[in-house]
C-alpha cells in the first residue's frame, strides 16, 4: 500500500525533557568549573648515595658553587654566601630583591666566563639551607641561579645541576 | 459595543534553536575545561610565584605528588598524614606501584616526585620529606610553583 501524508502533516517532538537536561548538564558544569593557575617546575636531582670514586673519574667533575641561604628571626632571608671553592662572597643588600639580584649576576658572571654558552650545564650548585627558612625564599634562590630574564623579556638559562644539602637532621 | 470574545486555539511557540544551540556550545566548552585532577591538588596550599620555572610540558612515566603544609602535614591524593615520619607505607605503595605499572616499570630513582609546598613551610621540613623519599630511593624531586603571571 502506497503511504501518502495527509496534507498538513507537522511532526513536533517534544522538546522539554530534552532541554531539561540540558540545562542540568549546564549548571552541573558552571558550578564545578574551576580556572587553574598555570603552575611550573624547577627539577632538583638528589641521590642518596654518592657515586663511588672509580666512576667518577671518566669526567671532570662539575664545578661546584655553594650557597648558603641564613634566616632572619622571622623566617626570611638576611644573607647569601657563595663559596666556588675559590673565594667566599657575602651578599647583603637592604631588601631580598636586592640580594637575589647579586646572586643572579654573581651567577651569571661566573656561567658567562666562558664564549661558550653550553658552559651553564656542567656548574653544578649545592644550597645549604638554614632550616627555618621559609620556603618561598628557598624558590627564589633556586629562580636566581636558574636563569636571568633579559629585557626582550627572553630568559638566558644559566644553571640546571641543583641540589640541596640536608640539613633536616 | 458589545465586545466579542475571539477563541483562539492556536498554540504560540518561539523558536528554541539558537537557544539550544548556544546551551550546547556552552556544554561543550564547560566539558573541555573541566579538571578532575583535582585530587591531587590540595586547595588550602599557596605557593610560592616564580617567573622562570618551566610549565610541565609532558607527563613523567610515574609521577607522585606530595602537598605539604607548614606544620609539616602531607596531603597524598585526598588523605592527609599528620607526620612525614608515617608517609613509608604509602611511598612504598606507590614505588610498587609504579614497578608494575601498565605500560612501562618505572624504577624508584626514575619516579617523578613533586613536592608542592606552601609558601610558608620551613625548608627544614622540606628537607625532611625529601629525606624521607630518599630512603625509599627516590631521587628525581620536582618543586611546583605558581606563575608569577597569574
Amino acid at each position: 500500500m502506497k503511504y501518502e501524508p495527509t496534507e498538513n502533516e507537522d511532526i513536533k517532538l517534544n522538546m522539554t525533557s530534552m532541554i531539561d537536561i540540558v540545562f542540568q548538564l549546564l549548571v552541573f558544569f558552571i558550578l564545578t568549573f574551576k580556572v587553574v593557575v598555570q603552575e611550573g617546575d624547577y627539577n632538583v636531582r638528589m641521590p642518596l648515595a654518592a657515586v663511588a670514586p672509580d666512576e667518577e673519574m671518566d669526567d671532570e667533575p662539575p664545578e661546584l658553587i655553594r650557597v648558603m641561604l641564613r634566616a632572619g628571626e622571622t623566617g626570611a632571608i638576611s644573607t647569601i654566601e657563595v663559596d666556588d671553592e675559590v673565594e667566599v662572597k657575602t651578599f647583603v643588600g637592604d631588601t631580598t630583591e636586592d640580594l637575589y639580584r647579586q646572586l643572579n649576576e654573581y651567577v651569571d658572571a661566573k656561567v658567562s666566563l666562558g664564549d661558550d654558552p653550553e658552559e651553564g650545564v656542567d656548574t653544578e650548585v649545592e644550597f645549604d639551607i638554614d632550616t627555618t627558612l621559609k620556603y618561598r625564599y628557598t624558590v627564589s634562590a633556586i629562580e636566581a641561579v636558574s636563569g636571568k630574564q633579559l629585557a626582550d623579556g627572553n630568559v638566558k638559562k644559566l644553571i640546571e645541576n641543583i641540589k640541596l644539602k640536608d640539613n633536616s637532621q | 459595543m458589545k465586545f466579542k470574545n475571539k477563541k483562539h486555539t492556536e498554540i504560540l511557540e518561539g523558536d528554541l534553536t539558537p537557544m539550544i544551540d548556544m546551551t550546547f556550545q556552552l556544554i561543550a566548552f564547560f566539558m573541555l575545561l573541566i579538571n578532575f585532577s583535582e585530587v591531587d591538588r590540595a586547595e588550602e596550599i599557596v605557593l610560592p610565584k616564580s617567573v622562570l620555572a618551566t610549565p610541565p610540558t609532558e607527563r613523567p612515566d610515574y609521577q607522585v605528588i606530595l602537598n605539604l603544609d607548614p606544620d609539616g602535614s602531607v596531603v597524598f591524593a585526598g588523605q592527609r598524614v599528620e607526620q612525614i615520619s608515617l608517609m613509608s607505607p604509602i611511598l612504598i605503595q606507590e614505588i610498587n606501584n609504579a614497578r608494575r605499572s601498565r605500560t612501562k616499570s618505572v624504577p624508584a630513582k626514575d619516579i617523578a616526585v613533586i613536592i608542592r609546598a606552601h609558601e610558608d613551610t620551613p625548608t627544614g621540613i622540606v628537607q625532611e620529606l625529601i629525606g624521607k623519599c630518599q630512603s625509599e630511593e627516590m631521587e628525581n624531586f620536582k618543586f611546583r610553583v605558581k606563575d608569577e603571571e597569574y
